[in-house]
């Protein structure tokens, strides 16, 4: 079988009028807003000319890609005065996990999210985004401060996956994402999961059970990477691109499904070609659906929450 | 090799099949733990091998279309006729040691134990069951976790399937985990992992993520016994290591206790 052309060679021409763009706003000539207006419209249209082609295992690198905007970013764009709550108080702090408190519309809410890192120092430091247990289990300390307080839940998801590694496996991964299922599932409080990049199985679900599951236009969410799939059922690397589309893994296709609530519009290009219009984007949907939970009693948000999980799935009976 | 004898997969020594049965199928030489299926479970754990089976009207569906070297549907079907069962899971009802209890046994012969919508459905509608009724719920989980061919469908089974357990909780009821090799991904990090008590075979591998996929990504050989039922054990995540012949009698005593009735 031929392999697909990688998105990054697909995006060249719309990187490259990134780039113009990029140059027209640092040096703030002028004028300079008009010649980004055309630019940003000559984006538009090679988008609108190579989106339709894009297959789900290209959707994928979008997902992954090194310029995509990251939960810090977010943070900071949507959020103000974030202050990170550090350890599990029980044996370490993941840094592949950030969470904490912040204001929202003028608000306290708890938020987190997995934090891949930019530089190569930095994705070393974050371990990429690929939690242990300690991380799951800070994610769990927050939860509960919110409840106690009644602050809303904001999640951020990011991740290839939870990690798997010997420690992770001998300070209990599973426990640790299963624990957190059963406490998101009854929390008192608001949660909002926003699934930015990468969705991860177990390691993605273990801080993405909410009210409500907002998903980017062009992230994926998985029972499990394509890689991992191909070479579990295909015994074969290169059929990463067959398995892509077996799992139904974008958004439009959950959306199908009912895995998830609402689809969150991504610029021409993607989110790291426009990352402020993506925050906008974000910001707003994210607003609507916080003030409309806001509204329900916590009885209600738990008993919805429950019915909404409880109905997934699809069987007949006969 | 007669229908009647049979070879230990651990001591290699061939056994009178009669032998192993007798002794709850467990190797009388080396203590080899044979794979039950479902339905031996049950019939194991319930008092005089007798139960209901419910549920059995819940049958699953290719709702992906899914396609690897088989398509997921004509999967199902051979794995439906190979193990005369609808799914991987049978949920029971029953007495144990005298006390109504629900038990859920996941069977490894059918695609590995996974976890679909079916098996969610089913367990969650069990651990409802076992909350309407106020009685105890057990799971015997066997399986290599998320069934790969209902993509994200499967994921939101952990969900389900945990929430189900978290309102088993509220109420009050014990809920017990028995983990038979091997439990592993999406399985073990949902129901498998949330016992009040959580009860291992010996030697079972129990795990989030395979060996495999550990060794390819730390890029170095797992030291001996990992993610075995004694490392978890030794590492806190477990009750206890209970072999199979003195599983009846514990599950009783773990009843009694929880339930606060003294024999
Ligand atoms: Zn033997």
């Amino acid at each position: 079988m031929t392999k697909p052309e990688d998105f990054y060679a697909l995006e060249k021409p719309i990187a490259a009028l990134k780039e113009q763009i990029d140059a027209l706003l640092l040096a703030g000539e002028p004028g300079f807003k008009e010649k980004v207006a055309a630019l940003r419209l000559e984006i538009e249209t090679e988008w609108q000319k190579l989106q339709p082609r894009l297959i789900p295992s290209q959707i994928v690198q979008v997902a992954r890609h090194p310029k995509r905007p990251l939960t810090l970013e977010y943070i900071n764009a949507l959020m103000t005065d974030f202050m990170e709550m550090h350890g599990d108080r029980r044996f370490g702090d993941d840094p592949a996990l950030v969470a904490g408190l912040a204001f929202y519309k003028g608000q306290t809410v708890a938020v987190m999210g997995h934090q891949k890192g930019r530089t190569t120092r930095e994705r070393i430091d974050r371990n990429f985004g690929q939690m242990n247990p300690e991380g799951y289990r800070k994610a769990y300390r927050v939860f509960r401060e919110a409840e106690k307080f009644g602050f809303p839940v904001i999640t951020f998801i990011d991740t290839q996956g939870a990690y798997p590694g010997i420690g992770a496996e001998e300070r209990g991964q599973a426990e640790a994402i299963a624990f957190n299922l059963k406490v998101m599932s009854g929390l008192r409080v608001p949660i909002v999961c926003v699934i930015i990049g990468e969705g991860g199985s177990g390691g993605a679900l273990g801080i993405g059970v909410g009210d409500q599951i907002l998903m980017l236009e062009n992230a994926y969410y998985s029972v499990i990477s394509p890689e991992g799939c191909a070479a579990i059922l295909w015994k074969d690397q290169s059929a990463v691109q067959q398995a892509a589309e077996n799992l139904h893994i974008r958004a439009a296709d959950l959306l199908k499904l009912g895995v998830i609530d609402k689809i969150i519009p991504e610029p021409p290009g993607g989110a790291h070609i426009d990352p402020e219009t993506t925050f906008k984007n974000t910001d707003k949907i994210v607003h609507q659906t916080l003030t409309k939970l806001k509204a329900k009693t916590a009885d209600d948000l738990v008993d919805e929450r429950y019915a909404k999980f409880r109905k997934m799935g699809v069987y007949v009976v006969s | 090799m007669s229908s009647l004898w049979t070879r230990c997969n651990n001591c290699q020594r061939i056994l009178y099949k009669e032998d192993i049965l007798d002794n709850h199928s467990v190797c009388p030489e080396c203590a080899f733990h044979f794979r039950l299926s479902a339905s031996e479970w049950l019939a194991m754990l319930y008092d005089d091998g007798q139960f209901d089976v419910c549920d059995h009207e819940i049958k699953p569906q290719d709702p992906l279309n899914f396609v690897d070297s088989q398509p997921y549907h004509k999967r199902l079907a051979d794995n439906q006729r190979k193990t005369s069962l609808p799914e991987a899971v049978v949920n029971g009802l029953g007495t144990i040691g005298g006390m109504r209890v629900a038990v859920s046994a996941l069977d490894f012969a059918f695609m590995g134990g996974s976890m679909g919508s079916v098996v969610g459905e089913k367990i969650t509608r069990a651990a409802e069951r076992a909350l309407a009724e106020k009685i105890p719920f057990i799971i015997v989980s066997c399986s290599g976790g998320a069934r790969m061919q209902e993509g994200a469908l499967s994921l939101m089974q952990m969900v389900k399937t945990s929430a189900a357990l978290g309102r088993l909780e509220k109420a009050g009821l014990p809920f017990f985990s028995v983990l038979a090799d091997p439990t592993t991904g999406g399985v073990t990090a949902s129901f498998a992992m949330l016992g009040n008590l959580n009860i291992a075979e010996p030697n079972a591998l129990i795990g989030f993520a395979g060996p495999r996929v550990i060794e390819q990504t730390i890029k170095e050989k797992l030291p001996k016994g990992f993610q075995r039922s004694e490392f978890l054990l030794s590492h806190g995540m477990i009750d206890e290591v209970v072999p199979r012949k003195n599983l009846r009698p514990y599950l009783v005593r773990a009843l009694r206790l929880f339930l606060n009735k003294s024999a």
